[in-house]
């Protein structure tokens, strides 16, 4: 399958994230959802660390937010990206906000209608980047074509993920430093590294 | 009277901060604008470029100039969201006089009635006490060219010496260091070299929240295969992939970049080629750090011995670096000796003048490089000169078109300033984009001055809460609202375009001086028709400075993307990497190494205020926040300051997150929510300082300044922690509700 959109693919980089919320208030500048940021950005657990995670709908390759609609309101164009529900069959039942595996979709009482990040169609079907990844000033967020990325950037892309037996496959990468390894784990410090201990407070500081 | 004319909640209630939360017509308005300007965000020194969506004469919202090389479309929150400081509830619409007897404190009054009340009582103050009894305070939210005529204004039609700006609590340690050791006050390099260092080395910087964009060029570097290294007091968020942190005690930093240098000396990584050939004195800083041993500094600075070692070894050992800092060292009472530290080890290793070395300040204010080199700093002139200097002075004079006499000397700083007002030595003070009372340390200290000033007028677009003390308030523009150059972090100068004209009966800043200078009856010296005549005065009183525009146009600084300085003659193509080939600005073109011997902060920790206090920003909101405060979704990013405190001394404490703590030191003292994180060190506490009154964290910090360059000591504060009364829900950022113990039980 191809991952591209138009002749590019979008990537999340979550170890890159610096928390700043760009990509949360320039995703209600988009003009297709004005006001409603469809993007999420949680702390892993701010008590342990600065880690942030942003997430944008992976547009799988069988979603299954569509799957489990009742109203089959949720439809993939062209290219393969998940579109909000329509808004004449969406009944507000939120199944897909349960069952998503990212927990992209969401619900908004005012218009009763589930919507979600659509790779601002109106942004890419026309050759410019996301909102997102447009302003993300670390670039944990990126759009553009494999070429570039493997010429500019660290690291592997995958394109499918797992939850339990189910394999889910995704138009848009995560990056990996090991592929073999899979996603990186950041909740867990790499043994040996200053993360284990940042002040040195187990260490015998003299 | 300089005392709040009414209550604090009536002037609130009037003039704000309210939230501006959606764009002009509310965001279910069709998205619909009639032209897109390209210009370049007013926060910070980052200077991105950004398109301002334009519908009549209201911004409606922003797009993404991806073609400017700097940030390529890239943008923080708070550019992202800027455009809703206009079109705001808030802004100040006409000329506006203290009032008591008014409701919320202000009556309006003509624009000839307000300046004319401000040209008596300056004219009331000099004849009583003296010319310099009336003071100035800038601010270098303003562009270039404002910088400059408020330099002039303040010189020749006030004709005070005592002029500063809010400058002198972003960078000034910095442009002191850098003059002394290199001979020229700006960052050595184009961003464009970071990506090309072998090792980055962030030194007292919250690069994700100061200066986000930055983190997009570390990256490129670490793409590379560069290593990163981290000093800071706190695991900030890009200090958390670092491959060395230095998690430093607050105001040990010279200690460490000495330990530093110490073990590159030990282990033979000095440069001897490069420092012999284009440095002097190294033997006197090399002394000054012989007894810097590993477990010296491990014990001064709190760091483990070995990761000090393994960061000398980085950076002694790679061919190329970039180290960068920022206030997290200058804000010191040794600022200047901080950045020397750092100066020194790029010295002592050969990175200055090749592609990927330097060692950087990262500038914070929007206009803090271009704003002090135009001269509206206490002791420069234009073009970066001293005004202490008899040929500047004269090439001053010459192009002012003034007798060299009438410029006067050097003046007192900004926190001097207020000093001096509450010792009844200043009288008088005209304030421009600055909010002292909530920026300066000591902020009770600040209010006791503002109360004892005679007059006290203000130029601004909000009523800050500074300008809430203002007898007169004129109302200036929006940084949108005008236009005109700045210089950013780089040292490139830049187009600022004006998107709309400012709203009501405001005018343009300049505008506004040139009349208050033609009532001073000094107008000979501001016969200025436009912004665009002002900056052709202040490129030719660059000419031969160290910061020198000579040769630049608009029209060229819009066509290339901006223009490094110096540019000193028309068809330079700018100089965005100084000191090539090791040639220093000093006359012989060396550097020089200066001796830092560590010494302890102002104030250090004793039995009753036994924790250090840092204080920073967050990347939602923009220094006092005039701005930032008053924009909806930003403020919902980050309401209110938080207490960050390590689990550690919380359960020494018996506080848990959302738990109100009173925070005490030798100033004052505040109450505000904890928010316990493994993220800073057990000993210190920090506390973001965007906010006014009983938020404000400089209520607790201390007015010691650095002997050079007058910054105040932000970043190093003894202080006492203990548990109040009350909690409130902190779910990540957002502070969701207040509420008692009891309705918690």
């Amino acid at each position: 399958m191809s991952h591209l959109i138009s002749d590019r693919v979008f990537v999340i980089d979550q170890s890159r994230c610096i928390g700043c919320e760009a990509c949360v208030q320039a995703c209600e500048e988009c003009g297709t959802h004005r006001g409603q940021s469809l993007i999420h950005l949680e702390y892993i657990d701010r008590a342990m660390s600065t880690q942030t995670a942003p997430m944008v709908c992976m547009h799988c390759e069988d979603p299954t937010c569509a799957e489990v609609c009742p109203a089959d309101a949720i439809k993939q164009n062209e290219n393969g990206v998940v579109q909000s529900a329509l808004k004449p069959r969406c009944i507000g039942c939120s199944n897909c906000v349960l069952a998503c595996p990212f927990g992209v979709p969401k619900y908004f009482s005012r218009p009763d209608q589930m919507m979600k990040c659509d790779m601002c169609y109106d942004r890419s079907s026309v050759g410019l980047k996301p909102m997102c990844a447009s302003v993300c000033p670390s670039q944990a967020l990126w759009f553009g074509t494999l070429d570039e990325f493997g010429a500019t950037r660290e690291g592997a892309l995958i394109f499918e993920l797992r939850f339990g037996n189910q394999a889910v496959p995704t138009k848009v990468g995560t990056v990996v430093h090991d592929i073999s390894a899979g996603p990186i784990n950041v909740t867990v410090p790499v043994p040996g590294l200053w993360q284990e201990d940042p002040f040195g407070l187990e260490a015998a500081v003299p | 009277m300089a005392r709040l004319p009414v209550s604090e909640e009536a002037l609130i209630q009037r003039y704000g901060p309210h939230l501006n939360e959606a764009p002009p017509g509310g965001w279910d308005a069709a998205v619909d604008f009639d032209r897109q300007v390209r210009t370049h965000c007013c926060f910070c020194g980052q200077q991105c470029g950004i398109k301002l969506k334009v519908k009549g004469t209201e911004v409606v919202g922003f797009e993404p100039w991806y073609d400017f090389p700097f940030n390529e479309g890239k943008l923080c929150p708070k550019g992202v969201k800027r455009y809703l400081q206009g079109a705001h509830p808030d802004r100040l619409l006409e000329p506006l006089g203290r009032d008591p007897g008014a409701a919320a404190g202000f009556s309006s009054m003509s624009w000839d009635q307000a300046l004319d009340r401000v040209v008596s009582e300056i004219g009331r103050i000099q004849d009583s006490y003296g010319k310099d009894a009336f003071a100035m305070l800038s601010g270098v939210s303003l562009t270039n060219e404002k910088s400059y005529l408020v330099g002039k204004f303040a010189r020749l039609a006030l004709q005070t010496a005592n002029l500063d700006y809010n400058g002198r609590l972003c960078m000034v340690s910095a442009g002191v260091a850098n003059k002394r050791a290199l001979g020229m006050d700006r960052a050595p390099n184009p961003w464009s070299d970071i990506p090309l260092a072998d090792v980055v080395f962030v030194a007292g910087a919250n690069v994700a929240e100061c200066a986000p964009i930055t983190t997009s060029y570390i990256w490129r570097a670490r793409d590379r295969g560069a290593k990163l290294i981290v000093a800071d007091p706190r695991v900030t968020p890009l200090a958390r992939t670092a491959d060395v942190f230095l998690g430093l005690r607050p105001g040990t930093d010279s200690a460490l970049m000495g330990t530093i240098l110490h073990v590159i000396i030990e282990n033979g990584w000095v440069d001897r080629g490069f420092v012999d050939a284009h440095t002097i004195d190294f033997g006197a800083a090399a002394e000054a750090v012989q007894h810097c041993s590993p477990s010296w500094g491990a014990t001064v600075t709190g760091v483990p011995a070995d990761r000090i070692v393994e960061a000398a070894r980085l950076w002694g050992t790679s061919e190329t670096g970039m180290l960068l800092h920022a206030r997290g060292i200058e804000h010191h009472s040794k600022g200047v000796e901080n950045v020397w530290s750092c100066i020194n080890l790029g010295l002592a290793t050969g990175k200055y003048g090749r592609p990927g070395c330097g060692v950087a300040t990262i500038t914070g204010q929007g206009n803090g490089q271009g704003g002090r080199e135009q001269g509206h700093k206490c002791d420069q002139l234009p073009g970066n000169r001293d005004i202490t200097n008899p040929e500047h002075r004269a090439y001053v004079a010459s192009v002012w078109g003034c007798d060299v006499d009438e410029i006067p000397g050097k003046g007192l700083s900004a926190e001097e300033i207020v000093e001096a007002i509450h010792d009844g030595k200043i009288r008088g003070l005209l304030s421009i984009c600055f909010n002292p009372l909530v920026s300066l340390p000591d902020s009770r200290f600040t209010a006791e001055a503002l109360g004892k000033l005679e007059f006290f007028a203000v130029i601004d677009f909000f009523l800050s809460e500074t300008a809430q003390h203002a007898d007169i308030v004129l109302p200036g523009s929006l940084h949108e609202e005008d236009e005109g150059t700045s210089t950013s972090v780089e040292g490139r100068a830049i187009k600022i375009n004006q998107a709309i004209p400012p709203p009501g009966s405001a005018r343009l800043d300049w505008e506004i001086l040139i009349d208050l200078a033609d009532r001073l009856g000094r107008g000979q010296y501001f016969q200025f028709g436009s912004t665009h005549e002002i900056f052709d005065e202040m490129r030719v009183a660059s000419r031969g400075g160290t910061a020198d525009y000579y040769g630049m146009t608009w029209e060229r600084i819009e066509a290339e993307d901006g223009i490094f300085w110096p540019c000193p003659e028309a068809g330079h193509p700018g100089t965005p990497r100084l000191y090539e080939g090791g040639r220093f600005a000093h006359p012989d073109g060396k550097a020089r190494f200066n001796p830092v011997r560590h010494r302890p902060p102002a104030e250090v920790t004793d039995d009753e205020y036994p924790l250090w206090l840092t204080t920073g920003r967050v990347v939602s909101q923009y220094l006092s926040g005039t701005q930032t405060r008053r924009i909806g979704p930003l403020v919902e990013q980050y309401p209110e300051p938080l207490c960050e405190m390590h689990p550690r001394l919380a359960g020494t404490l018996g506080v848990a997150t959302g738990d109100i703590v009173r925070v005490s030191s030798r100033r004052g003292t505040m109450e505000l929510p904890a928010r316990v994180v493994e993220t800073i060190r057990p000993d210190t506490v920090f506390i973001p300082y965007h906010w006014p009154g009983a938020k404000a964290a400089n209520q607790l910090t201390n007015r010691a300044l650095d002997p050079l360059s007058r910054i105040p000591e932000y970043k190093v504060s003894a202080v006492r922690v203990e548990r109040a009364q009350g909690h409130v829900q902190v779910r990540d950022r957002r502070v969701t509700a207040l509420q008692t113990e009891a309705e918690l039980r």
